[in-house]
Parts: C-alpha cells; structure tokens; sequence
C-alpha cells in the first residue's frame, strides 16, 4: 500500500512541478520558478542514477592461437563485463540505478585511443581496461583522463602495481608477480623446491617467467635450468621427440612453463625428460578464475554466465564482472556516479565485495590492485587455493601474495 | 485463546520426550535422523538431490526438503518417512519459510533471482516475486505480515508483503546476507552476513539498521569469521550465531547485542536448531560432517555427532 502511494504521489508531484515550471518560464520570473524546481525536482529524481561504463578493448590485439581449439571468444572479457551489468541492474531496480555498458574498440591501438577520447568527452563513467601496457599508457596520459576512474581487467604487468600505480587506477586482475607467488606458495607447502622454467619469447612470457624468479628468492627454492622456447616450427607430430630434449638437465621436482599466449605450454606436459609435473601457464595454473570452480556459491555465477553465452566463464571475464560488481557496489553504498568519489569510496576501508572465493574483497590503497585468494587449477578441477596456510603477513595473508607496500614505489605508497 | 495454547504447547515439549532431530546431508542426498535424549543417530532416509534447507509443518506432520539439484521441494511424511510427492518450487530451491497460515510456503529460487510463494496444499504456485541476485535466506514474521527475503549478490534484504505478495520495501545490509531470523514479538530482525563478517540488527518498523555486531576471536583472521545460522532463545536471553569456516559459535546477550563467548564445533559450522524445550542447541558441521550439540544452560559443547557428507540444514520434531 505504502508503495502505492509513494508512487502516485511522486506521479503528481511530478506533473504539478511541471506545469509550475512552464508557467514560470512562460512567464520569465525565473527568480520564482528556480527554487520551486529545485524543491520539485528533489524528491522525485534525487535518487535516479544513470552509470554508463565503458569497456575498452582492442580488436585483433592477441596473437592468433597455434590450434584453432584455442581461439579467443568474441565477447572475450566482455561478456563478463555484460554480466555484471545484469547482476548489477536488478540490484539496480529497488535503488532506481541504472547501469549499462559501452563497448569502445578499435582495429588498432591508434583508433582505440580516439574512441575512448570521445566517450570520455561525453560520459563521466568509469572505464573498464582490457588493454596492452602500451595502450594503457597512452590512455593514461590523455588530458580527459585525470580525475577518472580506471579499472584494468587484464594487464596483468607488475609495472602499473609497482612503478606507475597512479591514482584513479585499480585492477582487478591479479599481476603476473601475485600468480608466482600463489604458484610458488602451492610448490613449497609440497617441498617441491628444485625448479625448471621454460619460457616463451614475447614480452608477457618473460614477465610470468620472472615473476617465478622473484618467488623463487622469495621462498628459497633453486632454479636448475631456464630454457627458451626457440621452434619456429609447428610441433603437433613432433613434440614427444623435441620436448625432452628442451628440459633435459640437472634434475627437478617441477617444470614451470611461461607460454602468456598458449602458443607451446599445451606441448610440455607428459613429454618432459624426467617424469614430472607441469606448472605455471599449463597443467597446474595460477588464475584469477576457471569453469572448475563451485565452491562459495560460485556454481551461481558459472551457471548464470553458462546459460547466457554457452561457454564457461574464464578469467578475463571474472575479472571484468568484478569490475563491474565493484563499480555498482560503490554506487550503491555512496549513492553517486561521480568517479572520484567512487575512487575514494573503493579504495576505503569501507569497501568489500563478496566474489565467490570465500572471503571479502578488498583494494589494496598502496596501489590500487584488488586482494584476492588465486585459485590453482588444472585443465579439469581445483587443486588447491593460494595463500597457502602458514604464510603469515601481519596485515591479511592475501598480501604474502604480490608486491607488499614497502617493495611498491610510486609515489601512491610513499604517502 | 491464548491461554489453552501454552499449557498445550508445554505439555507437547515436555522434557521428558524425545525430540528428534532431521539434518540434510547436501552431498549424501540423504536425511540422518536423532534422538535428541540419547544424542544418537536413529536412520538415515534417502532423499531427492542436494537437499539442503528443511522444515516442518506447524502441525509436525510434513517436512519440506528443498531438493537443489532436483528442482524440487519434497514433501516427506512424518509418520512414514516416505516422500509423498513433490511441490512446484522453481528452479534450484535453497532455503524457505513457512507462512504462519502453515500452508504458504515462501521458496528462494537461487539461480533465477525470484522468491515462488507454493500452496501446500493444493500444490500450486501463488506467485513470484522478484527479487535480487541469488536470493537465499528466508523468513516470515510471527504475525504473518512480512516475509523477509535476502538476496546474497545484491546485499539487500527484501521485504515482502504478505497479504498482496508483493515487495514493498528494501535494506540494505553487509555482504553476502545469507540468513534472517525474526525476534518473538516480531520487532526485530537479525540478519546475518557472511562476507561482510556481521550480523544487522534490523528495526521492523522502520526497516532500518539499528545496530551491527561484529565478531572476533583470537587467532582466528576476521576474513574467516563468517556468520550464517542465527538462532534466539524464546526467553530474549541468547542469540546464537554459526560462524562458518571460523567453527565456532558466537553466544550474543540478545539484549545488549554483546558477544559473551565463543563455543568451538566442527569445520564450516552453519545453520542451528534448538531441540529439548531449547536445552539445547545442534549445528550442522558442513566440512568436518558431523553435529556439535551445544547445553544452552552451561553454554558448552557436550557431544558431536558424525552424520553424512556436508549437513546443511536441521529442523528439530518434538
């Protein structure tokens, strides 16, 4: 009953107002009419809100896969960016919030950058990053870019979590460096402590190979051999001859593989020299998210995300809901769509989102990259989830994962 | 009326008799059986898949089993532990209530973001309502009035209306509520979230959150202390809150929302039940698969129980 009323009251407020601001104008005694509008307006709209989120992505960025079994889908990462608006809208409804997304894109990095000029000209929203650190920068360094809010979904270069943190900039996928550890985290509480790393050529390969190093220091553990994954040449028939001669060497428990874009890794397991696992990129992964996860209510989302686009949630996907789920969270508890606002609410001890990984989420305020337990999986389940029990920080032992604040330098930390 | 009701009841829950306890094995599709005098387990019964939420009829002659992976709510016969048909109860049923009236059955439909309101008795659907993202707990107000929904993605409790079964007005609470327990008189709500680590206090009147308890226990990090089950004693003294995967329970001085202790049970405690005229309090130990029974006088853990795999739900017959 009580909605009943609400509603028709503000029904006639609103046309009451409406004429009373026609006659005004009509009339030109806009000393009168404005106070009266403003009275009028409050009630009715003061609650509406309108949050349009744009999701910057290049078209062709990624290297075309060696299998066609391996092609990147279409809706790649935005597809989860579009389930969060879902999710977000019927949340949306009882607070009079609307969200909704905005693809911009470009053929190449050039075209990208102008089209998010254009949209921030004209929207105040935040921006979703599904971009290469190159983009990133030049998007960075647009002048209508101060002052708004960025969230990167996919970069995973400890860079932008080390050097070049800024203000304005969050992440919500994990850095090549908070993977390492949760990997290295997972291989020390086996004892598996004798490693051998093989990696790729490209600039993401030597990245995540690095960030086993830095575990490696980190823990103690000893690298035994670090190969470069050099063939040029498709390897599908070839394979169980090449690869144990790639890693044959001093003896270890484990091969961490470092293959960013799923060219070779697929090749290692199996066929490696001596008879042992397989890590890193391939058999056992560090990722932010994978279809085997059920566990924390998560069979919801996985089902939610299944049913609407016939394939499984991956970790650039995850990633850009919980860009989107962190957004409306901060819209709702501040009840503003203006960025900075919602940048200082996200980054407060106030914030946390619940993500289906058992515990909250929270933004680190050193750096602005999201907490977040790394689930360990292998092609078919879970194998476990980082951090490992007995690693100990005296804050939150999600922060033994990653750069912690003291090895952060930009300036964000030194304040 | 009122006056013939109590001595009725008294007589029913007389300590002498045995209660027996229902608790739903999630992953054994099965139900184990009680008795809460000899703290033994009696039978196990074979029921639909994933059951987790169960409750009675205010008669004791029905239990309804939500049957998750079955899309079902069961309706098991008391005196036969034999199920006697199925409800139509939406897709993936989780948790529900039990409207006063004894024949409106409130049912969360996790997966499809809606609440479906079943007639038990002529087995059809009253309405749908919608709702937030994954609804999940339930609850209906001793008078009959409300009936509060939470949905655990939208961090909000719903509450519905319902004479018209519609919704009519929201709260917003802390991450991931997952349960809702009315007080006797019906004033007060306590809801609980899981994420967020607290449990609102919620005014009915004005549906506004008068007070947030939070919880903390030495040695156990705040991340892990995730409040689920609430239950409160009749008499206004204690509220009981399971507190996930940190294993114990929380007692909490109903009146002063202080937290008084911390009883440890078994991994990923969950949701609570009262049997024996509230001497004592069970708790479904989901990891470890067993029931911690609590003594409400002494506030002490005298027994554990192993049951099936993952327990989810208990609901106590007298």
């Amino acid at each position: 009953m009580t909605a009943l009323y609400k509603k028709i009251i503000a029904k006639l407020a609103k046309t009451l107002c409406l004429r009373a601001a026609k006659r005004c104008c009509k009339r030109s005694r806009l000393f009168l009419s404005l106070p009266l509008l403003m009275l009028c307006l409050s009630p009715v709209h003061a609650n509406e809100l309108t949050i349009n989120i744009a999701y910057a992505t290049q078209t062709s960025s990624k290297p075309s896969p060696s299998l066609a079994l391996f092609k990147t889908p279409e809706n790649n990462g935005v597809a989860g960016a579009e389930l969060g608006i879902v999710d977000s809208n019927t949340t949306g409804k009882f607070l009079k919030q609307h969200y909704a997304l905005q693809v911009v894109d470009g053929a190449d990095s050039a075209e990208l950058i102008e089209a998010l000029k254009s949209w921030l000209a004209t929207n105040p929203g935040p921006v979703i990053l599904d971009v290469s650190d190159k983009v990133m920068s030049a998007i960075l360094a647009l002048p209508e870019a101060s002052n708004r809010l960025f969230i990167n979904a996919t970069n995973k270069s400890d860079r932008w979590r080390v050097t070049q943190c800024q203000t304005g900039l969050l992440h919500t996928a994990p850095s090549y460096a908070m993977l390492g550890d949760a990997l290295g985290q997972f291989l020390m509480a086996r004892r598996w402590r004798e490693w051998f790393i093989v990696e790729g050529n490209s600039e993401a390969d030597k990245a995540m190979a690095n960030a086993y190093v830095r575990s490696s220091k980190r823990f103690g553990t000893e690298i035994t051999g670090r190969r470069t994954w050099t063939f040029d040449t498709d390897l599908r028939r070839t394979s169980q001859q090449e690869v144990p001669a790639l890693t044959q060497g001093e003896d270890y428990d484990v091969v961490l593989v470092a293959d960013a874009d799923n060219l070779f890794g697929f090749y290692l397991p199996y066929n490696t020299y001596l008879p042992r696992p397989v890590a890193g990129t391939h058999g056992m992964k560090a990722a932010s998210w994978h279809r085997s996860i059920e566990q924390w209510g998560a069979l919801q989302l996985q089902n939610r995300f299944l049913d609407t686009n016939g394939r499984p949630m991956n970790e650039d996907d995850y990633n850009a809901w919980l860009a989107v789920r962190a957004v409306s969270e901060a819209v709702t508890r501040t009840k503003s769509a203006n960025s900075a606002t919602l940048y200082q609410y996200l980054m407060s001890d106030k914030f946390d989102l619940a993500a289906f990984k058992g515990r909250k989420l929270t933004f680190r305020n050193w750096n602005g990259q999201l907490r977040q337990p790394i689930p360990l999986v292998q092609p078919e389940s879970l194998v476990s989830q980082s951090p490992q029990q007995g690693f100990l920080h005296p804050n939150t032992d999600l922060d033994t994962l990653g750069y912690d604040k003291p090895e952060v330098r930009c300036s964000m930390a030194q304040e | 009326m009122k006056s013939w009701i109590l001595p009725a009841m008294m007589m029913a829950a007389s300590p002498a008799m045995a209660d027996i306890a229902y608790v739903s094995n999630e992953k054994d599709d099965t139900l184990t059986l009680i008795d809460t005098d000899a703290l033994e387990v009696l039978q196990t019964i074979d029921v639909g898949m994933r059951p987790r939420g169960i409750i009675f009829s205010h008669d004791y002659k029905y239990l309804y089993i939500c049957a998750s992976d079955s899309d079902a709510v069961q309706v098991l016969d008391v005196a036969t532990n034999k199920i006697i048909h199925n409800l139509p109860s939406g897709e993936d049923p989780e948790q529900f209530a039990l409207h006063p009236n004894n024949h409106h059955l409130y049912i969360a439909n996790e997966d499809d973001a809606v609440v479906t309101v079943v007639d038990t008795e002529k087995r059809d659907v009253v309405a749908q309502i919608n709702v937030g993202v994954e609804p999940e707990g339930m609850a209906a107000s001793p008078d009959g009035k409300w009936v509060i929904n939470t949905s655990e993605t939208t961090n909000m409790l719903h509450w519905i209306d319902a004479s018209t079964q519609e919704l009519v007005d929201n709260t917003l609470v802390d991450q991931r509520p997952r349960h809702v327990e009315f007080t006797k008189d019906g004033k007060t709500v306590w809801s609980s979230s899981e994420i967020g680590g607290t449990v609102s206090i919620v005014d009915v009147a004005s549906k506004a959150i008068t007070h947030t308890i939070n919880f903390k226990i030495p040695g156990v990090h705040r991340d892990k202390i995730q409040p689920v089950g609430v239950k409160l004693t009749d008499n206004g003294k204690y509220a009981f809150v399971a507190l996930g995967p940190a294993n114990h329970v929380a007692v909490v001085d109903a009146k002063t929302y202080e937290v008084l202790d911390y009883l440890l049970v078994g991994r990923r405690v969950w949701m609570l039940e009262f049997a024996n005229d509230q001497k004592l309090l069970l708790t479904t130990n989901g990891v470890s698969g067993d029931v911690s029974v609590i003594d409400t006088d002494d506030l002490k853990v005298i027994k554990t129980l192993k049951v099936g795999r993952y327990p989810w739900g208990v609901a106590v017959k007298p």
